[in-house]
């Protein structure tokens, strides 16, 4: 038998990305399914070495994600999650590192590294799974979840106000911010694949159903007869439409939004304001954030920002080399005997 | 003519200086300082500081003191009592006169003796009219007013003058001692670079205050302190937080490892940090964090990715770590956390010192979570036990913690300092091989593989939850738990056939050990030279291996039959000595926020044994 010398290009698929280990979500859980997406677009992002890719997670059902993939993980500690990717990336920035969280996990007791690593601009990507609610503790409610929400610490309801993680981001200055859905693969795998392709920290907040604590949080964006009236998808350079007969759109009235039915006459397609993802100005984004704090204004997805600024661990790495090259490389014995130094013979 | 003065040969002095916080007293102190060891005494200091920047000018609470202790023989303490004390004004004699030796020298700035000044210093009267600085020699000298007289002049202004006033005081005792005043000028030129000015100024200023002993009657006798004998070699004076710094540095090069530090600016630790990020083309990398938590998470992120990693705090950010260094234990990476020791609890006394973490170091963790504790005895000693730290967390894949405190990070002494080569290297391999890995395969010592991020083959997941032994996979097992946490404390243990025996410094055996740990090791030291001195029988043991102890600990310390341990806390070591080797052991401990008074130790000594010489 000759020998095969030919190489092959090795192309990984889904499979490749799966650790193997037995998926301990709740059945019909919605993580399943960003896992699936992951598994999915990995293959086209990271090309064939997984072992560049890193998955960092803190504490809640969303955080066991990284067990489940073929790549280097670590499951923290509680809230830490960003901290930590943030040590891996600046220690390593040519690795592609990712988090997993959760509602209470990355808003709650990890907020602080939140803003911050979108302050910052790290180069991570972070998948929010919100399910508005503690699931892992079976049942509290969480910074998501609504005012009023009946919970098991909240029993004659929350008082509490919940935070809009989109807004949250755009507030922190995050470079890349985006909403997918669990029950629209395609659509979340598109936003998978922006931001992989997003230089600096890219956020993307996933509604996520939780069957068993919170059981239909998004069924109104979610279910087919309801969802085309309550969803405004996000596209580049389109005006903003929503509606079943496509035939309701967004426009500002002051600061305020407003809907322009366009199956009214007189009404023009022209009235409604047209998406520009790549707006320097965050003032469009953190409109858009703000639709659902009105009543009869769809939920929108898609990507509400995404813009140019280098990144910290680029910052870091470039400083280094400019010392480096003002200064030469370290030599130890020169920093040792620095300073006043005197002999004693 | 002047007469000559008459020069007084000394072996010792400790000086203190004394003015308000903005008065530049560290300044002066370090100068004198820096210059005594270039002529070769040996040296210790205690910067003595309140937390505020700038507390309310001429309160006693606002007073900035700065002690120094220099000789020709071996100084190992800061010194207890000042032989001299110079002072800028009425609050700095109400805050340390009772402190000064009688009969000692006060150099005293007279400008600052207003009605105004001598209220806020709450004296009804003026101590220098009212004699009751009888018992003192006083050197009254119009520091102010003889300081804008020399700069009559110049461009300056007369808030940028009175500013010039602590060169005046320092060159007067650079006259005084017979130090030269060319190191300081050349740092005075160095650091007024930009403002050529300020260089004349601050020159004239210094060498005004010199002239003054050679012109004036004031003072009669000079004094001279001849050089130490210290063993041949280069050296320079360094602090602490500077010589920890240099230590990880070191070890970087050495291990050839990159090092990162996470750290969140806490005083008095900030300065390790500060100089890190000095040494960016070692490829140094250093992050601050948003939060201490921050700091230590993103430590063990690099540390996942293959650096030696490093973080840096003192006694509040070490609580708010805990969680995160067990994540570290249970992920079993290589981490250093240093802890400078401040007073506490709480927010406690940011800028004295203490020994008191010592148990929150080896105890305070959620679990059994073993993490070996380090601690140095000096300011040069952070040098010596941060390589120590690094190659320890390395080589067993283990967080660190290395303790040192306030009055070693910002104290200063001589250091030999040592050529890169003569420093330990200890070369970390990294597993690569495919064939056969698993995450928490052991080696002889019971450390697990390290795998830099990015080597194909060995993607892996490891987290806080509780991994089975080898496949480092989940696991609930009760077995596999018990199995985990003794092999977890094992190796940690097991680093006691790594480290040096603990040595006995006196008779090998009798009637009195004293037994320290970390900074406390000099005045420990000088307490019983001093007893020795008087025929007292005594020896010392000091540690710096807390967790683990060295091997023969307990066979040392069943030598004696009494242990003394000395500790600037309630008896943190000396619980743990009662429980690790059940002997009785005599504490004694002062909790004042600064180092152990070497009479009082001495005291201690002598009244254990009892007068029996």
């Amino acid at each position: 038998m000759a020998e095969n010398i030919e190489t092959k290009v090795i192309k990984l698929t889904a499979k490749d990305f799966s650790s193997g280990q037995d998926v301990r979500w709740c059945p019909g859980c919605g993580d399943y399914s960003i896992l699936a997406q992951v598994q999915r677009t990995f293959p086209e992002i990271i090309g064939d070495k997984k072992e560049n890719v890193v998955w960092i997670s803190g504490i809640g059902c969303s955080s066991r994600f990284p067990y489940y993939m073929e790549t280097y993980g670590m499951h923290s500690i509680h809230g830490r999650a960003p901290a930590i990717a943030t040590g891996v990336k600046i220690a390593r920035p040519d690795l592609s590192v990712w988090v997993a969280t959760g509602d209470g996990d990355l808003l709650s007791i990890g907020g602080n590294h939140f803003i911050h690593a979108c302050r910052k601009n790290i180069d991570l990507k972070v998948l929010l799974f919100n399910n508005r609610i503690y699931g892992l503790t079976k049942g509290q409610y969480s910074p998501t979840s609504e005012k009023g929400k009946v919970t098991k610490t909240t029993p004659f309801g929350s008082v509490d106000y919940p935070f809009n993680p989109v807004s949250l981001a755009i507030g922190s200055d995050a470079t890349f911010v985006a909403r997918a859905m669990d029950r629209d693969a395609k659509h979340m795998q598109e936003m998978i694949k922006r931001a992989a392709g997003h230089k600096g920290l890219a956020f993307i907040e996933i509604f996520q159903n939780c069957v068993i604590y919170n059981d239909g949080a998004f069924d109104l964006l979610t279910k087919k007869d309801t969802k085309d009236d309550n969803i405004l998808v996000l596209e580049q350079g389109k005006p903003m439409i929503f509606g079943k007969n496509k035939d309701k759109g967004i426009k500002m009235d002051g600061y305020k939004p407003a809907i322009v039915d366009l199956s009214h006459n007189g009404n023009s397609i022209n009235d409604v304001l047209v998406h520009d993802e790549f707006d320097e100005s965050p003032l469009r984004a953190t409109f858009l954030a703000h639709l659902t704090d009105y009543d009869g204004f769809p939920t929108p997805v898609g990507v509400f920002r995404q813009i140019k600024k280098d990144t910290y661990d680029h910052g870091i790495e470039e400083q280094i080399s400019g010392v480096v090259k003002m200064k030469g490389e370290g030599d130890l014995d020169k920093i040792l005997f620095n300073g006043n130094t005197w002999e004693v013979n | 003519m002047l007469k000559e003065k008459e020069v007084q040969n000394l072996i010792e002095v400790t000086v203190r200086f004394a003015g308000d916080s903005g008065d530049g007293m560290q300044l002066t102190g370090s100068q004198f300082s820096d210059t005594t060891a270039i002529v070769g005494n040996d040296l210790s200091t205690l910067p003595d500081y309140p937390a505020e920047i700038r507390a309310p000018l001429g309160t006693v609470y606002g007073v900035s003191g700065f002690q120094l202790h220099f000789g020709s023989t071996d100084i190992h303490t800061p010194g207890d009592r000042p032989d001299v004390l110079v002072a800028m004004n009425p609050a700095a004699i109400k805050k340390n006169i009772d402190e000064l030796k009688t009969g000692g020298i006060i150099i005293v700035n007279t400008d600052s003796f207003d009605k105004k000044n001598l209220q806020l210093a709450k004296y009804d009267n003026n101590p220098l009219e009212d004699g009751s600085l009888k018992g003192y020699q006083v050197f009254p000298v119009p520091i102010a007013s003889l300081t804008s007289k020399a700069l009559e002049g110049t461009s300056l202004t007369q808030k940028e003058i009175s500013r010039c006033k602590n060169f005046f005081a320092l060159g007067i005792m650079y006259w005084l001692y017979n130090r030269p005043v060319e190191p300081t000028i050349e740092w005075i030129k160095n650091k007024f670079k930009k403002a050529p000015e300020f260089i004349d100024a601050n020159q004239k200023a210094l060498q005004a205050g010199y002239n003054l002993g050679d012109i004036t009657e004031i003072f009669s006798t000079r004094y001279s302190v001849e050089p130490a004998k210290l063993p041949k070699g280069i050296y320079r004076s360094i602090s602490g937080n500077e010589a920890t710094a240099l230590g990880f540095l070191a070890a970087s090069v050495r291990s050839k490892l990159p090092l990162f530090l996470g750290s969140y600016p806490i005083t008095p630790a900030s300065e390790i940090l500060q100089y890190l990020s000095t040494y960016k083309n070692f490829g140094v990398k250093t992050f601050q964090a948003e939060d201490e938590i921050a700091g230590i998470t993103a430590a063990i992120g690099a540390a996942f990715a293959g650096h030696l990693a490093l973080t840096t705090t003192s006694g509040p950010g070490l609580a708010l770590k805990t969680e995160a260094i067990g994540l570290a234990i249970m992920t079993e990476l290589p981490l250093v956390i240093v802890d400078v020791q401040r007073g506490g609890p709480s927010t406690g006394l940011p800028t004295k010192t203490e020994q008191a973490d010592l148990l929150q170091a080896v105890y305070g963790r959620n679990g059994e979570a073993p993490v070996a504790v380090l601690a140095a005895q000096s300011p040069s000693d952070c040098f010596t036990m941060a390589i120590e730290a690094s190659r320890i967390a390395v080589k067993y894949m283990t967080p660190v913690i290395l303790l040192t405190d306030g009055y070693i990070a910002n104290g200063t002494e001589p250091w030999k300092v040592p050529k890169s080569s003569e420093l330990p290297s200890f070369e970390v391999k990294f597993r690569t091989e495919k064939e056969g890995f698993a995450p928490y395969l052991r080696d002889s010592n019971l450390s697990r593989p390290w795998v830099k991020l990015g080597t194909p083959g060995l993607e892996h997941r490891i987290g806080g939850l509780e991994k089975a032994n080898i496949s480092g996979n989940v696991s609930y097992d009760p077995d596999n738990h018990d199995r985990m946490v003794k092999l977890r404390e094992q190796k940690v243990k097991n680093i006691v056939n790594d480290i040096p025996d603990l040595t006995i410094d006196g008779d090998e055996s009798g009637e009195l050990l004293v037994l320290g740990w970390g900074g406390t090791y000099g005045a420990i030291t000088e307490a019983v030279i001093k007893a020795r001195q008087k025929g007292y029988k005594v020896s010392q043991s000091h540690l710096k291996y807390i967790f683990p102890f060295p091997k023969n600990t307990g066979v040392v310390l069943n030598k004696f039959k009494n242990i003394l341990i000395p500790e600037i806390n309630l008896g943190q070591l000396s619980k743990i000595i009662r429980s690790e080797f059940l002997l009785p052991v005599i504490q004694f401990n002062v909790v004042r926020g600064l180092p152990f008074r070497t009479s009082d130790i001495e005291d201690k000594i002598i009244e254990i044994l009892g007068g029996k010489e």
